[in-house]
């Protein structure tokens, strides 16, 4: 395998998934809704992207490429619009987003991270 | 170690499954129970992966669109009419299952014991029946894709009984909960919100193209994975889509209930109709090779698969394009009927984006 | 340890089963429950693809022996075996499993549609959905 276009296609690859990954530490380590939305869909979006395109390089210039062209269509039209459904959906039910600074310390409550949840209910 | 495990899809096949299990273990331990569909929806789609790693492509498709699609929205559909709270935990009441579970577990590893191992070619399973469909179906059929084949002709009368199970399904559905939405709502309000214009933009590029992709696999399935039942609930997400961005009224005013309930039982009836019209040639039940009489299947073009020297196997051709238009008739109205029930039932208009 | 490598996909599969089989046992939530179940049988769907696995084995889907990809295929495994259990020189995963499965899925969401609307019919009838309250409310009323 020491064709460029192996090293270029896999590298691509890794780093889309590696940018995925980073998108799912975000998700946990961001303090509010929209944070995390915005971690989330980003990296979804990018790392989709990076990840196609290095499938195409690795695939040639075949009808794969051209399937693989169509998928990355579809992703950049659909996750957007998932993120904005959520960030939505997330706004209609009261979250305000949390302004300032953030600072964890030990027994600080989440003041003004929403109003409180039923735990495993839906939002009234 | 025999062979498989020196492949490098062993190590992703451990990774993914592990991935399930520990997926799994959070669904039992969660008290959320949106947590606990949501999660269930990524089980879905991480077992779709795993199920390409498996080989099983056609299986994956399935997986991927009715796990992690159409189950999703009709659990979330369910819990919003019942509006439940905190799933309770009790810890008395989980001791005998716990004992129960543990017990049978070890029984089932005692018997799965005399499995043959994992990606044995010579296992009772892999060298007998399941070969000589792969040996066959060239002869018999003549279309690439083995599983379509066996589907929907060598085990045609088992996809029939299926797809008649699904209609039930839906009828069942439709009966408790209600064909589509209450006479007794209030019209919702004909402005939508300004909230949702990139929601309504992305439904209306979206929606014909999940219908021409439903068709594309609908024809494709006997080329590559694919097929009547993906197809089915490809071609549902449609309504459901629009449904959900624009209101349930309005899906129903442009597509009414009593229609789509008629073709699920079209579907059905053309499914059978196949096999009755083989029997009235002469042969048995669902046998694709009398399907024509023998003069009309000598009027046949030969190249109509774009190859002049193909000219067998037509009966079979045409009975699984027949049968796979069947099943994708029953399955995407039933998976409608099915949404339109949850959705129907609930005392306010949910479904529109306001 | 053998016994563990050769069979570890069944053994996954059992701890699916159970966890499934645990969840639909051990809580009063119809919904919960329904999920549990649900589990159970798409882990048996799992089982299921693991016994039709076939090392070096591709999907089900007709390769001529002469196309770049069976070549390529064939290039990675040893040719006495593409020989004993490969079909026209390509080696295929066992489709009978696969076609078993793919109905089984589909009846599955089906099966779990009609429990979800069952649950619903009972939450309005009995103002709950956990079973321990719905015993409640039919000891208080009996003849219900």
């Amino acid at each position: 395998m020491a064709d460029a276009t192996h090293w270029i296609g896999g590298g691509l690859v890794v780093a889309g998934t590696l940018l995925t990954l980073l998108g799912g530490v975000g998700v946990v380590r961001f303090p509010d809704v929209y944070t995390r939305i915005h971690a989330a869909s980003l990296t979804d979006t990018g790392g989709a992207t990076l990840v196609l395109i290095g499938l195409g390089i690795l695939s040639g210039f075949t009808l794969e490429t051209l399937k693989l062209a169509f998928v990355w269509a579809f992703v950049m039209l659909t996750t957007p619009a998932a993120a904005n459904a959520l960030a939505n959906a997330a706004f209609s039910a009261g979250h305000k987003p949390r302004i300032g600074a953030f600072q964890i310390m030990k027994g600080e409550s989440s003041e003004g991270a929403g109003p409180a949840q039923r735990d495993g209910g839906v939002a009234p | 170690m025999n062979a498989i495990a020196l492949e490098a899809s062993f190590a992703l096949n451990v990774a993914l499954l592990l991935m399930l299990v520990a997926i799994a273990a959070a669904i039992a331990w969660t008290r959320s129970l949106v947590a606990a569909i949501l999660l269930m929806g990524v089980y879905s789609l991480a077992s779709a992966v795993w199920l390409v790693v498996m080989d099983a492509a056609d299986v994956a498709f399935t997986e991927a669109v009715v796990g992690a699609g159409v189950s999703t929205v009709v659990l979330l559909g369910a819990t919003l009419l019942v509006r439940p709270g905190p799933v309770r935990v009790d810890w008395r009441r989980a001791i005998a299952p716990a004992v129960l579970v543990v017990g049978v577990g070890a029984l089932l590893v005692l018997a799965v014991s005399g499995l043959a191992s994992f990606g044995d070619p010579s296992s009772p399973a892999n060298a007998h029946v399941g070969r000589s469909y792969l040996v066959e179906t060239p002869n018999d059929i003549g279309i690439p894709n083995v599983v379509t084949a066996v589907l929907a002709s060598y085990r045609g009368f088992d996809t029939l009984g299926e797809t008649v199970v699904v209609f039930a399904a839906g009828i069942g559905v439709a009966l408790m909960l209600g064909f589509g939405p209450r006479s007794s709502l209030p019209q919702p309000p004909v402005q939508p919100g300004e909230h949702h214009v990139v929601l309504r933009v992305t439904a209306r590029l979206l929606i014909p193209l999940i219908i021409l992709f439903a068709f594309y696999v609908l024809f494709h399935g006997d080329l590559g994975a694919g097929g009547g039942f993906q197809a089915g609930v490809i071609l549902a997400v449609a309504p459901i889509l629009h449904a959900l961005v624009f209101g349930l009224h309005a899906t129903t005013a442009a597509i009414p209930a009593g229609f789509v309930r008629g073709v699920a039982a079209l579907g059905v009836l053309v499914f059978a109709g196949v096999g009755v019209v083989c029997m009235a040639n002469g042969g048995g039940f669902l046998d694709y090779d009398r399907l024509f009489m023998p003069r009309v299947e000598a009027m046949i073009p030969p190249g109509l698969l774009g190859d002049p020297t193909y000219s067998h196997n037509w009966g079979q051709h045409f009975g699984i394009l027949l049968v796979e238009v069947g099943v994708l008739l029953t399955v995407s109205s039933t998976m409608v009927t099915i949404f339109c029930g949850f959705a129907g039932r609930a005392t306010h208009d949910v479904g529109s984006a306001r | 340890m053998n016994f563990v490598v050769t069979h570890f996909n069944y053994l996954a599969v059992i701890v699916l089963m159970m966890t499934g089989l645990y969840v639909l046992f051990a809580t009063g939530n119809l919904i919960k429950r329904m999920i549990g179940l649900a589990l159970f049988q798409t882990s048996t769907a799992l089982l299921y693809i693991s016994l039709g696995k076939v090392a070096g084995g591709t999907a089900a889907i007709k390769i001529y022996p002469d196309s770049p990809e069976a070549q390529a295929l064939a290039a990675q495994l040893d040719p006495a075996y593409v020989a004993q259990f490969g079909v026209s020189g390509v080696v295929y995963s066992n489709p009978l499993p696969h076609v078993l499965i793919l109905t089984a899925i589909v009846v599955g969401v089906a099966t779990l549609a009609v429990g979800l609307s069952i649950a619903v019919r009972i939450r309005e009838a009995y103002g709950t959905i956990e079973a321990d309250e719905i015993e409640a409310v039919r000891a208080r009323e009996p003849g219900e």
